[in-house]
């Protein structure tokens, strides 16, 4: 029972980095129909800018933080700019085309800059344990599991409060209705990114201590992230996050019950029955076929 | 400008629609059949890998180009090609059995990997085919007794007809040059028959295709059979040449380099899938060259603007660094993709096609017929 739960903890807080990339799938795709294969990869980069503020300029970690996802938000709205906005609108495979070879390119280009080892960021909650009775649960995993539940709500609160977010629902219901609702659908869109990006960044910080950030890392965990997108029906946010989470939990327990490989496996073993047997998702929405 | 007149249906088809496409192609054989005997044994050796990834195009051409359903799987078919080739050699089964085999089942493969497909739209179906891909590396590695796991597969070398045929033989590259022209001739075939037309049709519209009759699961899953039959006599191909095969190769890096393949090439028309071929296996030798002689080569130029000796082998140092850096191929796959579908849609086949209409129309020649259309309205989530 002890070890069901140190799994559970484990997994849940593993899925909720799955969760927060695929939270970023999710932003995008609600917004312009655009399913990005770079997010893992944006992941990946926002923990390198972490790494280069926290470890090697010596910030503050919540300054450093900060500034690691202000920058990331940047790139975000350039890769927008630069890849995204120029082929809206053709056909998806091209688009889908377009951002693996942004990750492509990032990768490689990571692995230049800060070469392929395994890097680790100081947090504060790196060392630590809390202690329930025999249960030991350590901060690291704790923090990721408050750290997505803070972000969750407030994503929450800004799209069902603010303007900005309210703006962005109606752009990605349908861009040309509300192009001629008088909003500025392009920087929505860029907006959009930026906040994906912002996403990508927090789940690659709090995913630092958990594993170690390397070049190849936002590959890995991207692929996981789509079962844990499909899961949650594709355009849905809490879909995501709740999928990504029992995508997490599968795999800790299928790494711990089942034979040897199926760690790996289990995700898209789940994948593809979830896409045979209901591929609308947990979440998603039943949408009929139109001529 | 050649006027065609067509007065009937057969006519319209035909393999060689004037006497200039029999010339041109003549060349071709050629030029290709004299090329093991004068150019050097690394071209031909890579001559073989543009063999063997241009049938795994053709392949998925008809797949992704040809019906419209994108895979991101195909080094899973390649993998299965292979692992079968390499299998039924341990029982001394002839090459020519093992070959139809690797073909047959991966083909077998493809249409049950095809069936679950039949639900799945746009992007669910690249994520599908990616978990298949996924799926079966695991399985490489894990099955042991058939696969011997992590250590790897040896391949023998190929006895056919009493002979053997080295990997690095003019022979094999005859054998793969063979195969690439019977893939591709029996896909020219394939296209220009009711199959063929109604792969087509599905691409263009499923629910038109649906109202003019054609059976869309049907001929989606013969599409996915056909395409991952070839996909499999080119693994068995691949096999050879490496003569040693081992799960780690048949990487989700390889399903995406296969998708290049076509994308650079342009995904219309079975020229683009030897022309994408052609630029993958030759960046290799393009980066070897980058790294050994674009240096000197930049420092000499540096010299001759008036730098000082000191300066230009700063620069030479500082290049050759750069061309060496490890990530150097996959940052040029990167901007590579990215560019091509930004500029180039339509492939290099497309700009051939582009600078051909340009010399034919030559002054009224106008940017706008390549113009492709932009859709905003969501019409992929409802189609």
């Amino acid at each position: 029972m002890l070890d069901f739960v140190q799994q559970l903890v484990s997994g849940v807080a593993l899925g909720c980095v799955y969760g927060l990339i695929a939270l970023g799938f999710v932003l995008v795709y609600k917004a312009t129909e655009v399913v990005n294969f770079a997010q893992g990869d944006l992941m990946m980069l926002g923990g390198f800018f972490a790494f280069t503020f926290i470890g090697l300029l010596g910030f503050n970690y919540w300054i450093g933080f900060a500034c690691a996802v202000a920058a990331m938000a940047l790139f975000g709205m350039l890769a927008e700019r630069l890849v995204v906005r120029p082929i809206l609108g053709y056909p998806q495979f091209s688009i889908i085309m377009a951002t693996i070879g942004l990750g492509y390119f990032l990768r490689s280009v990571v692995g230049m800059i800060w070469g392929t080892d395994d890097f680790k960021i100081e947090t504060p909650f790196s060392q630590g344990v809390l202690r329930i009775g025999s249960l030991v649960l350590a901060y690291d995993k704790l923090s990721v599991i408050a750290a997505t539940v803070i972000l969750c709500a407030l994503l929450y609160l800004f799209f069902k409060r603010t303007m900005l977010g309210t703006a962005m629902r109606a752009s990605s219901e349908n861009m040309l209705a509300a192009y001629y609702m008088g909003i500025p659908v392009k920087r929505v869109v860029s907006i959009v990114w930026a906040i994906s990006a912002s996403v990508a960044t927090c789940a690659g910080v709090l995913l630092a201590p958990i594993t170690f950030i390397h070049s190849n890392v936002g590959l890995v965990l991207g692929l996981k992230a789509f079962p844990a997108a499909v899961l949650g029906g594709f355009g849905s946010i809490p879909g995501a996050v709740v999928g990504g989470v029992l995508i997490g939990v599968i795999e800790s327990m299928a790494g711990f019950y089942l034979a040897e490989g199926w760690k790996d496996v289990a995700p898209y073993v789940v994948l593809l029955a979830v896409l045979l047997l209901k591929p609308e998702g947990l979440f998603g929405l039943r949408i009929r076929k139109k001529v | 400008m050649r006027f065609m007149f067509k007065t009937d249906y057969e006519d319209d088809i035909r393999l060689f629609p004037h006497s200039g496409y029999l010339f041109s192609y003549g060349t071709l054989l050629v030029l290709l059949a004299i090329a093991p005997f004068v150019l050097s044994s690394y071209i031909v050796s890579q001559l073989v890998f543009v063999c063997i990834y241009a049938t795994v195009g053709v392949g998925l051409m008809i797949l992704t180009g040809f019906t419209g359903q994108a895979s991101l799987g195909h080094a899973a078919f390649l993998a299965i090609g292979a692992y079968t080739a390499a299998y039924l050699q341990q029982f001394n089964v002839p090459f020519p059995v093992y070959f139809l085999a690797a073909g047959l089942l991966t083909g077998v493969i493809g249409a049950l990997v095809g069936f679950p497909a039949l639900r799945l739209q746009g992007i669910y179906l690249v994520i599908a085919t990616i978990s298949f891909a996924l799926i079966v590396e695991e399985i490489l590695a894990r099955w042991e007794s058939v696969t011997h796991g992590n250590e790897g597969m040896r391949v023998k070398t190929i006895q056919l007809l009493g002979t053997t045929v080295p990997r690095d033989s003019p022979a094999f590259y005859f054998l793969c040059l063979g195969v690439l022209i019977l893939t591709i001739v029996g896909t020219l075939n394939l296209l220009r028959s009711p199959t063929g037309r109604a792969f087509v049709a599905i691409r263009d519209s499923e629910t038109a295709a649906r109202s003019m009759g054609v059976n869309v699961s049907l001929y989606k899953v013969k599409s996915f059979a056909i395409s991952a039959a070839i996909t499999g006599f080119a693994g068995c191909l691949f096999a050879h040449k490496l003569s040693f095969i081992s799960p780690e190769m048949f990487t989700l890096q390889l399903s995406i380099e296969f998708i290049i393949v076509i994308l650079i090439g342009g995904t219309f028309s079975l020229h683009g899938a030897v022309l994408g071929a052609i630029f993958i296996v030759m960046i290799d030798p393009f980066l070897t060259y980058l790294k050994d002689d674009v240096p000197g080569m930049v420092a000499g130029v540096a010299a001759t603007l008036g730098a000082g000796a000191e300066r230009a082998a700063h620069i030479q140092n500082s290049v050759s660094a750069f061309a060496s850096a490890n990530g150097l191929k996959g940052a040029i796959y990167g901007i590579i993709i990215v560019l091509f579908v930004l500029f180039e849609p339509l492939g290099l086949y497309g700009r051939w096609l582009k600078i051909k209409l340009f010399f034919q129309l030559f002054p009224l020649y106008k940017r706008a017929t390549f113009k492709r259309q932009k859709i905003y309205v969501k019409s992929e989530r409802y189609r």
